[in-house]
């Protein structure tokens, strides 16, 4: 268990404790508030020289973490894949060891292989590694945010913040993850973070999109997803990843709509103050309805917005911070 | 002791244990109140005063203080809290400490602020305010208070309001709060 990521690399949520997840938390609040001012930047970081290494293609992750990184004053070596030595086969360790060379603080990766963040950390022990999603193995701020999005919102409506609540609101509450489990790294990075904090995590998807190690989960399965909708605080959709051949696993998206989408009608036997989550980038009309995003209790919106914050919290937290401490 | 510096005592593994007390709550009272006088006696435009408290030690001599000022002058005093963890230059040599939140609701331009610790000691946490503040806008002058300075700067700071001036040794630790003032020892947990 790790018990601060104070100095270190973040590769998984995993082998996060409590007080970790709960720390990185707490940090992405002071965040929020530098994120609304006018000058929304701080020195924490200066001279510090994080690259940013996406071999996989991404909007939001990636520039999140580069306005998290600007941000906090560093300097930010940001690679396009596309247009790099990548390209003519140059290999995982070959790239890594070239931008070692240039004096890199940390890494932000994302990589199409699960542990490809594992292994560069290995590569280059010295630098800080942030995992930006690998495979489908973990997707470490995305769960934080997650995390975070929720913390923020319920703490709201308990008229408390969020730094007073700790991890208290996360005992009992009920979330369903529903949709493509079995490819997605964002629900391995939810589950891990949100069973830690407390919460009772259910899962919902076809047969063929559960994950085959379910068992060794901390989660309980659903039969039913509209007995699972009607129980649930929160619910969490995932995009039905094509490109990891999610189209072998069903019969068709429409087949998939009809029995695990979240239509307007499925929408109605959730709780009236239930809160709809997903990840992006959506395929509105498969796994959600367009309707029922643009309803008030989908939070999609304020999970974007909080990417910022948590990626600032983990870069000050990881790379400001010293292990000894 | 406060939470706040329990918190952060923990947040550093260590644990204050006093050796003697150098000020009573009185003692603390009577000279938060001789600094909100000294402090309208320098700026008559009490209204162009911001009163920032640095987290977490300043936070409640800064609402003392601000409260005091509105009681002397009868018009209300703008108050703030700055939170410099972000700022200091010592990140990479020391433990981090829990950072809270900064609350200036108020455009700082041309306004004399006011920067409220409770120990002034290497001067370094007033350096990391000092580049904040700018965030913040240009005040027109900042001035510092502070319950206790304990000496051993090591910038060129000085406070223009001292609650009490104690002479430590650099291996001392001091708590000041508005309960008192302690003088003791931080040991590992």
């Amino acid at each position: 268990m790790i018990e601060s990521i104070r100095g270190r690399s973040l590769l998984s949520l995993d082998d996060l404790s409590k007080e970790a997840i709960v720390e990185v938390l707490d940090t992405a609040e002071s965040f929020v508030e530098v994120n609304r001012r006018s000058i929304k930047k701080v020195p924490a970081l200066k001279g510090r020289v994080v690259a940013s290494l996406f071999f996989e293609e991404s909007t939001r992750t990636r520039l999140s973490f580069e306005t998290a990184a600007k941000r906090l004053s560093a300097d930010v070596l940001s690679l396009a894949v596309a247009s790099s030595s990548v390209k003519k086969g140059e290999s995982l360790r070959d790239t890594i060891a070239t931008i070692d060379a240039l004096g890199i603080d940390a890494v932000v990766m994302r990589h199409r292989s699960s542990g490809a963040a594992l292994q560069v950390s290995r590569y280059v022990p010295h630098v800080r590694v942030i995992n930006g999603g690998d495979g489908q193995h973990q997707h470490p701020t995305q769960g934080l945010l997650d995390a975070f999005t929720i913390r923020q919102i319920l703490s709201e409506r308990h008229d408390t913040t969020g730094l007073e609540s700790g991890a208290s609101l996360f005992e009992g509450l009920r979330i369903l993850i529903v949709g493509d489990i079995r490819h997605s790294r964002v629900a391995r990075s939810d589950v891990a973070a949100y069973a830690t904090l407390g919460a009772e995590v259910r899962l919902c998807a076809p047969g063929t999109l559960l994950p085959e190690d379910v068992k060794t989960w901390p989660v309980t399965v659903a039969g039913d997803f509209d007995d699972a909708l009607a129980w649930a605080d929160v619910v969490g959709l995932l995009r039905l990843q094509s490109e990891r051949g999610s189209g072998a696993f069903v019969a068709s998206l429409s087949e998939f709509t009809f029995s695990h989408g979240l239509t307007v009608e499925r929408a109605r036997c959730l709780k009236s103050d239930a809160l709809i989550m997903h990840p992006g980038p959506m395929n509105r009309g498969v796994e959600i309805d367009s309707r029922v995003v643009d309803s008030s209790r989908a939070v999609v919106e304020r999970q974007v917005s909080n990417g910022v914050p948590i990626r600032m919290a983990v870069l000050y937290l990881s790379v400001a911070g010293s292990r000894e401490g | 002791m406060s939470n706040d510096d329990e918190r952060q005592a923990r947040t550093r593994g260590l644990a204050f244990t006093a050796k003697s007390q150098l000020m009573t709550a009185d003692d603390v009272t009577r000279a938060v109140r001789r600094m909100a006088h000294e402090i309208v006696e320098r700026n008559h435009d009490v209204a162009s005063l911001s009163i920032i408290g640095l987290q977490t030690g300043g936070r409640a001599p800064a609402s003392a203080l601000a409260s005091i000022l509105a009681e002397i002058s009868g018009q209300p005093v703008s108050a703030g809290m700055l939170d410099v963890s972000f700022y200091r230059d010592d990140l990479s040599r020391n433990p981090l400490v829990t950072s809270s939140a900064t609350n200036i609701d108020h455009d700082l331009t041309d306004r004399t602020v006011v920067l409220v610790d409770d120990v002034l000691f290497t001067g370094r946490t007033i350096r990391a305010a000092l580049n904040a503040l700018s965030d913040w806008g240009r005040p027109r002058a900042v001035q510092l208070a502070v319950l206790v300075d304990r000496g051993h700067r090591e910038l060129p700071i000085r406070p223009d309001y001292v609650g009490k001036n104690l002479p430590t040794s650099p291996d001392e630790a001091i708590v000041a709060t508005h309960e008192g003032v302690w003088i003791g020892t931080r040991e590992p947990s």
